[in-house]
């Protein structure tokens, strides 16, 4: 790549390679908790990087909900189904390959799509005019309402399913 | 500044771990984690969006995203402790069949 | 987003800050130690710890060396990384959760350079909620322990504990909405900026406080504090009539050492956010026109320093009567300096009412641990569930009320 290795890109690339060690290791480990652990470091790092490019409150809610929450949630079944390491299968070991074969043609096809777009499309330069929570208040509030309201049902009826599922039979 | 391909490059790796994961794991909440890679891998390319266009938009789309994430993860583990409980394995292959 | 440093001298100063915040707070910590386990003996009509140093104040000292010194065996079956991981992960998102609070509104001014009491920047837009994000963080230091000590109480514990966390945490969250909604905004410094002057009200002390009207989330919040950080009467999961030790059973000393800085420093952290929030922050509760007040810091130093000076002449032991007025006689020294140099006095006003409050509020802390019985561990999880959350809830309704009849009204 071309030019100097600012500060930013410095910082960018350290939490992409982060990320992407993460992944990597959510996929190498064989006991599922090192693999939520691994998956807790790709969140942190994303949220790292959402921080980079200004959204600063999305990165507090990812770190909230998703890293202190959803994973809590994950790493509480494992231990709660005293889940052990995993055992290999020749099925598995078969789809090994040819997985990884047409992974990397995926993401190849992504990036070659990007890069044959003509100029990259360059960040735009920080307005700093609305603030990221009060503006992504304002558009929930106004624009967002209906998808707003819809998904607070939507955390309703998965309480109540999962309190459903949850449940032990009565006999 | 860091240009948005880069980001999205990352997305689209990330993404392309993950479902690599879905196919390659045995472990039904590995499974279920590679999905939430996947999810994640999307909001930074969403994030990543909403900066170069200078629009909020993709940030308040990536909170949807993650609300409905831990929805799905909440009733997604439910199922999973069912089955864990009634097949007494949380291997894939082993649970492959509708009736017992 | 102007990037991390605008200069190098920036960066030094911060790691400069760093270090020293770090030093104070493991020495608060340390003393913190002392301070609960004299307190708690004297409500049991006892004395605690009196013999290592004068009044015991060495007392930490020794502790420190025999963690140290002490045997650190790591059990057979556990699983090595989460082992590791946990007091690691707990003590440095604890302290790292302090490095967001402000201590003073004013910057230093050495070298030409403005140096502000706080480590985070003073634009931090997501003050609380970073503080809230590593709290959040926080639960896994616990649950790790748990599991990864490959033993019944400790997993028992962990599970219990963490599940603790989670619940408090929500309750928690809400109950700093109505705080929130007040202020218009997540930053700390605005937050204690709101309970000032302001511009209707030119000259209020304390009835500017946000507990007055936020009386309901104070309580809500301090419950749930106490609660987040597994205190009495919410340490079920850890007691040891109950669990062993809970989570930390397998736990020898400098790992033990570590889980317990990091339950400290929690303490510290959400007692300093109880007055950031609620109680002023670093304002004086007295109008600012009443200016004899700004003496206070000295008219509590100097006698204090001189009761310490007659007490050390009479102290029993060689040690006590060499040290106690010598530590008198500079905190006298340090009460007059308060005096002499005005403007040291007035920059020296914020952190004095802050650390007061944060004393006061700890001082609540331990006082709780020495009187009441524990919850039961079903009875705590439905008080958090069934009574403290919808009270948060009804808190939030009731400011986000009474803010939208304000707007829509017109101001009184």
């Amino acid at each position: 790549m071309g030019g100097e290795m600012t500060e930013p890109l410095l910082v960018f690339f350290v939490l992409a390679a982060l990320a992407v060690i993460g992944a990597v290791s959510l996929i190498l480990q064989k006991h599922p908790i090192h693999s939520a652990l691994s998956l807790i470091v790709v969140m942190v790092a994303l949220a790292g990087l959402y921080l980079l490019m200004g959204a600063e409150f999305v990165a507090a809610v990812q770190i909230i909900v998703y890293g202190g929450a959803i994973m809590v949630l994950f790493v509480f079944v494992i231990m709660l189904l005293n889940a052990g390491a995993e055992e290999r299968t020749s099925l598995s070991k078969m789809a090994g390959p040819p997985g990884l074969l047409l992974v990397a043609a995926l993401a190849a096809f992504v990036a070659a799509t990007i890069a044959r777009s003509g100029s990259s499309v360059q960040a735009a330069a920080q307005t700093g005019a609305l603030s990221s929570t009060k503006g992504i208040s304002e558009m929930i509030f106004r624009d967002f309402v209906y998808p707003f309201e819809l998904t607070s049902i939507l955390i309703l009826v998965a309480i109540l399913g999962a309190t459903v599922l949850a449940q032990r039979e009565k006999s | 500044m860091v240009p948005t391909n880069y980001y999205v490059i990352l997305s689209a790796i990330l993404f392309g771990l993950g479902v690599f994961a879905f196919i390659f794991k045995r472990n039904v909440i590995t499974i279920f984690m590679s999905i939430e890679l996947m999810l994640n891998a999307v909001n930074l390319a969403f994030v990543a969006f909403s900066q170069a266009l200078g629009k909020l938009d993709g940030q308040v789309f990536v909170l949807f995203v993650i609300v409905v994430a831990a929805a799905e993860a909440a009733v997604g583990l439910g199922i999973i402790i069912l089955i864990a409980r009634n097949r007494q394995t949380l291997n894939v292959e082993r649970v492959d069949l509708l009736k017992l | 987003m102007h990037f991390l440093f605008a200069t190098r001298d920036e960066l030094f100063i911060t790691i400069a800050k760093i270090a020293i915040l770090l030093f104070i707070v493991l020495t608060v910590n340390a003393y913190l130690t002392w301070f609960e386990r004299k307190v708690v003996a004297h409500i049991q009509s006892r004395w605690g710890p009196h013999r290592v140093g004068p009044h015991g104040l060495l007392q930490p000292l020794a502790d420190g060396v025999k963690f140290f010194f002490k045997e650190d065996p790591t059990p057979a079956g556990v699983d090595r990384l989460a082992y590791f991981l946990a007091p690691l992960l707990a003590l440095a998102l604890a302290l790292t959760s302090i490095a967001i609070i402000p201590f003073g509104p004013e910057p230093l001014r050495l070298f030409g350079h403005d140096i502000y009491l706080g480590i985070a920047p003073l634009n931090l837009n997501i003050g609380i909620l970073a503080l809230f994000a590593i709290t959040a963080l926080g639960v896994y230091g616990v649950v790790l322990a748990g599991w990864a000590s490959n033993s019944k109480y400790p997993l028992l514990g962990g599970l219990r504990s963490s599940a603790q966390m989670v619940s408090y945490e929500l309750a928690l969250t809400m109950s700093v909405v109505g705080v929130l909604l007040m202020a218009g905004s997540f930053n700390l410094r605005d937050i204690i900026n709101a309970q000032g002057p302001m511009p209707g009200h030119p000259d209020r002390g304390m009835i500017g406080w946000n507990i007055w009207p936020q009386i309901l989330g104070f309580f809500c919040f301090f419950i749930a504090a106490v609660a987040e950080t597994n205190r009495v009467p919410f340490d079920l999961p850890e007691a040891e009539q109950e669990l062993v030790a809970g989570f930390h059973t397998e736990y020898a000393s400098f790992k033990f050492a570590m889980f317990f800085i990091a339950e400290y420093t929690s303490m510290i952290t959400v007692s300093c956010l109880g007055t950031i929030m609620f109680f002023g922050g670093w304002l004086s509760p007295f109008p600012a026109s009443w200016t004899l007040t700004h003496y206070l810091p000295s008219v509590v130093l100097i006698p204090f320093g001189l009761w310490l000076v007659l007490d050390g002449f009479r102290y029993e032991t060689v040690l006590g009567r060499v040290v106690l007025p010598a530590v008198g006689t500079v905190i006298t020294a340090l009460g007059l300096v308060f005096i002499v140099f005005p403007h040291v006095n007035a920059f020296i006003q914020a952190p004095f009412w802050f650390l007061s409050k944060v004393l006061l509020f700890l001082f609540v802390y331990v006082w709780m641990r020495g009187t009441l019985p524990r919850f039961r561990y079903d009875q705590l999880m439905a008080f958090g569930w069934k009574l403290l959350l919808p009270v948060a809830l009804v808190n939030v309704a009731l400011t986000s009320f009474v803010i939208a009849a304000k707007l829509q009204w017109g101001a009184k």
